[in-house]
This record gives structure tokens, C-alpha cells and sequence, in this order.
């Protein structure tokens, strides 16, 4: 393989893989917090695509007012999401709340097939997006350089809410400790539904750079890139957003050069990545950037 | 109660099973036949899973996969070789499999022991691994499993999977294969063993303190689980007449776990029951997806709206019905009995 071909493939793994962290980000945020794999994020993330895409359909909406009120609506069902099936199991063992998040991914796909429809449709996909820049020979899509220097934008807002903001302390805090955040006077509550908010909002910003890659949305949309971010999270270390980014990382660098090196191996591609996941998780059951206890939000 | 009449009445019961099967498979329609062995199938996925989520707290999402195991290993060993000939068109079937031919019973066993020997690879991480972490491995080894199938095209045939298999399961086979597995758990359930493995759902750090080997236990409900999980596998493929990678997938397992929920974790009645139940339901259900005609009024059928209705009583359940619709009240003939006094007693 020569270096142009490399680089090229490395310019998409790298736009992939930040596709994949900051859906794996969300991940982390509601796990780093209330200590629940949310199953149901790669649906919330698909929600956000059918809201953008109906909110652009029926009100004629411009397209970046389109994505925003997607993002809102996303939030609001994030948070509705939370209200209704992990609530009332916040005091009984994680696994009810584990089984009610697949549950809940179960019931948004098959409430998207009926109401939506199973058939596949076309995300609209604004005319700057679609341009392809040329650099040498390396070939590299609008969209990709968007999504980077979106992802960190997003990244580093988060980063600031996280440490700058008093709600921010509130949700490291939660953390730690239930009870003990109560104790400080802390609004478990309206804490868990922010992060919930925010959870969704990334749900939403990752769902349009997905669209914009893959343009053809459908009730299924979700499950790809959320078992992907979600090993990409269990991989970084779950609950730990650098470890999140990082995660998505090294699962786009394995989805797109798995095949681009070997390519009589590329149907394996799955195998390996499952496998990668299976052994960080019983050799490194914190993830690799992980904390054994400590630092978790 | 004493032992021995409570093994007679057992036995009474399963010959009452037994001649009813006699005559439904002489009498009965085969759209209802077919619903009853599908039913019976989720009976022996449902009690096996149970026993590794609801008696041992092994939270496991692998059943998909043992499944996939047993009914590809089993269909490989029961197919003729002219049908695996017409199958594998793309690429060979490896040699010797391709001129192999066993009786359906032991391509059956040999199914499902290999199944119990990937319960075995898929238990041993449990020592490292617990909880939600736990479901998520075996969710991995699934797709693993699923992966590889996909791709192993001069074993399983890739995507394409194996079509036209020979239809031999009939309710004789199912409901012999659910009467045993249930014997079997709920004998490894009542016994020493079984004590154990709920000492370990219980609380593992007592249990280990109080001497019981974790490991062995652990990786033992995961081989029984697994070994029925094949089993089913075998049947269903059989009955299905046609199998592929993508059909064995995470749904599957939701669909298992939701009867065990329904029925009540670790209660194997609840799980008979509502296998049962949950097949009928789903078929019952069909309707909604067909137009109908209220009033004079035509609503045509809506797609998809079957597993709405389905995903909707499953979070039902998740959120009102913690402990099943059957908690833990499990069948037992001193229950009846005393169930009949009480009538009596208030007839009076």
C-alpha cells in the first residue's frame, strides 16, 4: 500500500472514528453518572435523525434551524426516556435498569417502524457538506473535516460544562455517591434529567454527522454505530470521556483499515472487533483508560 | 405429602402430557401444531436461560448464540448429502461433514454438547467479570458467534444460510425435549447444587466464604443452560426448515428474556407458562397487522405494529411487573391440593 493510499484511508478512519467517539461520549456522560449502559442511545441517536429529518419535510425549516430543533426535541425525549423507564428503577439492582434500557431500544425501533415507516429515506444534506476537497491525491469529503472540528468543539464545550459549571459539579459529584451528593443539597432529580439532556443532545449532534456520511435514514439506523460506540466506551474505559474519544478512535481505525489491509479477512471484521471487546473486558475490566475508582465523570 | 405420590402424580401428569400430544399431532390443525412446538421450543430456551439469569444471577445474553451453535451443528449432522450438496453451491461443504449423515436424535445431542462447550468457553470469564460487564461479554460472544457463521462459507454456508432442511420435529420431539430439560433443572435446582447456585445469586462473597466453589458452579449453570440452548436450536432449525447467521441475533435473546421476566426470574412454572403463552401471543397478534373492518370503517394493517404491542408489554413488565406475573410461586402439588381445600373451605 503506498502513502497516498494510506493517508486516504487514515483521513476516513480518523472522520469515522470521531463519529463514533462522540456517540460514544454520550454513552460515557450517562454512565459515568447514573451507572446505566444505556442500550436505548443508538435509538435516541436514530430519533434524532427522523426528528431533523421531519422537522426539515413538514415546516420547510432551513436546514441548520432544522438540526437544532432536532437536538431539542432529542433532549426532551432523552429526558422523557429517563423519567419514564429508568426512574422508577433507580433503587432496585442495576440490572432491571439494564434490561429496561433494551427494552426501551426495542420499543423506540418498533415505534419508529410504525410510525415512521421501515422504508429508508434521504436525510437532506445541505450543498457546503457535499463538496469533496482534493489535497494531492488524497481525496477528502466536506463532511469529514466538519465532523472533526465539530467533535472537538463539542468535546471541549462538554469539557467546560463538566468543570466549569456548577451543574457540572453536581453531576461529578453524583458520581461518586448518591446519597452523599443529596446530602450536599444537590437536586439528584434534575441533575440526572440534565444529563440525560445533555446524553440525548450529543445523541443528536452525532446523528447529524452520521446522516451526512450515510444520508439514507431507517427505524434500524441506530444499532450500528450505537453497538459500535458502545464497545468504543466499554473499550476507552466506560464512564471516562477521554477514554470514550480514544475508544471511538481505535474502533474507526479497525473498521476502516481491517479491510483496506487485509482485505480477505474484511468479513471478520466484526469477529475482531467483538473480540477486542470480550478481551479488554475480562483482562481490563475497567477499560484502558479507565480509573480502578476515582475520577469517573 | 410423601415423595412417592408426589413422583406418581408427576408421572401421571406427563402420560396426560403425552396422550394429549398423541392426539394432537393425529387431529390437530398444523397452524396450531406449528404454534404449539415453537411454544414448546421457547419452554427449553426460557427454563435453561432462567436457569443461568434467574437461579445462579448470572445476567447472560448469549443464549442467541448457543442456539445458532446447536442448531447449525445439528442440521450439518442431519441433512442428507445430496440436500447439503444443492445448499452449498458457493463454495463446498469441508470434507467429512458433507457425506455425514446421523439419526435426528444424535445430531440433536451432538448439537447441544457442543453449544455446552461454548457455555463452558463463555462461563469461564464470569470469575473476572459480573454484573452488566457480564451481559455484555456474553453479548459479545454472541456477535462473535454470529460473525463467524457469517463467514465461515464451506462450514455454514455464510449469509445464505441452509435451506430446506428435513422437517422431523413434531410435538413428540419438543415436548420430550421440554419435559427433560425441566426434570433436569429443576432437579439440579432442588439439589445441593442448586443451593448453591442461589447462594451465589444471593450474594457471591458469602457464598464463597461459606465454601462454595464459584467457578465450577458458575460454568455449571452456564453448560446446563447452554447445552438446552443447543437443543432448542436443533429443534427449531428443523422445524423452521431454514436457518441463517442473522436470524440467531440479540432479538432472539430479548424475546427469551422477556418470557423469563413475564414468568418470574427463577421460577420455572412462570417460564412454561408464558413460553407457552408467548408463542400463542405472538401468532394472536398477527392480526393487528392485517386491515380491519370496524364500523364499516377499513383501517388498513399497519407494519411493524405486532413488535410495538410486543415492546410495549415487555416494558410493562419491566416497570410494574418486577417480579413476574408469577413472583415466586412456583407449581407444586401440595399447592393444588391445598388450593382445592381452600375452595372447599369457603364453599362451606
Amino acid at each position: 500500500m503506498d502513502l497516498s493510499l494510506f493517508l486516504q484511508h487514515m483521513v476516513n478512519a480518523i472522520s469515522l472514528g470521531f463519529v463514533f467517539g462522540l456517540v460514544a461520549v454520550g454513552y460515557a456522560l450517562v454512565y459515568g453518572v447514573v451507572k446505566l449502559v444505556n442500550f436505548a442511545h443508538g435509538d435516541v441517536f436514530m430519533m434524532a435523525a427522523y426528528f431533523m429529518f421531519y422537522t426539515s419535510l413538514i415546516f420547510g425549516a432551513p436546514w441548520l434551524s432544522a438540526v437544532i430543533l432536532g437536538i431539542v426535541f432529542t433532549s426532551l425525549l432523552g429526558v422523557g426516556i429517563e423519567k419514564v423507564a429508568y426512574k422508577p428503577l433507580r433503587k432496585y439492582p442495576r440490572i432491571n435498569s439494564l434490561v429496561s434500557s433494551i427494552g426501551m431500544s426495542f420499543l423506540l425501533q418498533n415505534f419508529a417502524v410504525v410510525v415512521f415507516g421501515g422504508i429508508q429515506r434521504s436525510f437532506p444534506v445541505p450543498e457546503p457538506m457535499t463538496k469533496t476537497i482534493v489535497l494531492g491525491e488524497i481525496r477528502v469529503q466536506a463532511v469529514s473535516i466538519y465532523t472533526i472540528i465539530f467533535s472537538i468543539i463539542m468535546v471541549l464545550i462538554l469539557t467546560f460544562i463538566l468543570q466549569k459549571t456548577k451543574i457540572g459539579l453536581a453531576m461529578r459529584i453524583l458520581s461518586r455517591d448518591f446519597d452523599t451528593a443529596r446530602l450536599m443539597g444537590i437536586n439528584v432529580n434534575r441533575t440526572i434529567s440534565f444529563t440525560f439532556a445533555l446524553g440525548s443532545a450529543l445523541a443528536a449532534v452525532s446523528a447529524v454527522f452520521w446522516a451526512l456520511r450515510y444520508p439514507q435514514i431507517f427505524p434500524f439506523m441506530g444499532q450500528y454505530p450505537g453497538s459500535r460506540a458502545f464497545i468504543a466506551a466499554v473499550v476507552g474505559g466506560i464512564g471516562s470521556l477521554k477514554g470514550a474519544l480514544i475508544g471511538g478512535f481505535v474502533l474507526g481505525l479497525l473498521t476502516v483499515l481491517i479491510p483496506a489491509m487485509f482485505p480477505e479477512y474484511s468479513g471478520y471484521r466484526e469477529a475482531f472487533i467483538f473480540l477486542l471487546l470480550v478481551l479488554v473486558l475480562i483482562f481490563k475490566p475497567n477499560g484502558l483508560f479507565g480509573l480502578e475508582a476515582g475520577e469517573k465523570a | 405429602m410423601k415423595r412417592s405420590t408426589r413422583i406418581l402424580l408427576s408421572i401421571l401428569l406427563i402420560l396426560v402430557v403425552y396422550i394429549f400430544v398423541f392426539f394432537a399431532e393425529k387431529y390437530m390443525d398444523p397452524f396450531l401444531k406449528r404454534i404449539l412446538n415453537t411454544g414448546f421450543i421457547y419452554v427449553i430456551l426460557a427454563v435453561s436461560l432462567n436457569l443461568i439469569n434467574g437461579f445462579t444471577g448470572q445476567f447472560s445474553l448469549g443464549h442467541a448464540g448457543f442456539m445458532a451453535i446447536g442448531a447449525y451443528t445439528s442440521a450439518l449432522l442431519y441433512m442428507s448429502p445430496e440436500n447439503k450438496l444443492s445448499n452449498f453451491f458457493m463454495e463446498p461443504l469441508i470434507s467429512p461433514l458433507d457425506q455425514i449423515q446421523l439419526p435426528f436424535f444424535w445430531a440433536i445431542i451432538i448439537g447441544g454438547l457442543m453449544a455446552a462447550l461454548m457455555g463452558f468457553i463463555v462461563g469461564a470469564p464470569t470469575l473476572r467479570v459480573r454484573g452488566d460487564y457480564l451481559a455484555i461479554v456474553t453479548y459479545g460472544f454472541s456477535e462473535i458467534i454470529r460473525s463467524l457463521f457469517n463467514n465461515l462459507q464451506n462450514i455454514t454456508n455464510g449469509p445464505l444460510g441452509l435451506k430446506g432442511l428435513p422437517t422431523y420435529t413434531n410435538l413428540w420431539w419438543t415436548v420430550s425435549w421440554a419435559v427433560i430439560t425441566i426434570i433436569v433443572i429443576r432437579r439440579i435446582v432442588d439439589s445441593s447444587y442448586g443451593r448453591a447456585l442461589k447462594a451465589i445469586r444471593d450474594d457471591e462473597v458469602a457464598a464463597e466464604n461459606l465454601g462454595i466453589n464459584l467457578f465450577k458452579h458458575k460454568v455449571l449453570a452456564f453448560v446446563v443452560g447452554a447445552f438446552f440452548a443447543g437443543v432448542a436450536g436443533g429443534l427449531l432449525g428443523s422445524l423452521l426448515m431454514t436457518i441463517d447467521p442473522n436470524s440467531f441475533s440479540i432479538l432472539f435473546t430479548y424475546q427469551i428474556i422477556t418470557i423469563i421476566l413475564l414468568g418470574g426470574l427463577g421460577n420455572i412454572t412462570g417460564s412454561v407458562i408464558v413460553g407457552i403463552g408467548f408463542a400463542f401471543l405472538m401468532e394472536g397478534l398477527r392480526f393487528v397487522e392485517m386491515p380491519m373492518n370496524i364500523f364499516g370503517i377499513t383501517i388498513p394493517g399497519i407494519l411493524g405494529m405486532r413488535m410495538l404491542i410486543f415492546s410495549i408489554l415487555l416494558m410493562i413488565t419491566i416497570l410494574f411487573f418486577r417480579q413476574g406475573l408469577f413472583g415466586t410461586r412456583e407449581f407444586t402439588w401440595e399447592g393444588l391440593v391445598r388450593l382445592f381445600t381452600k375452595r372447599k373451605v369457603k364453599q362451606q
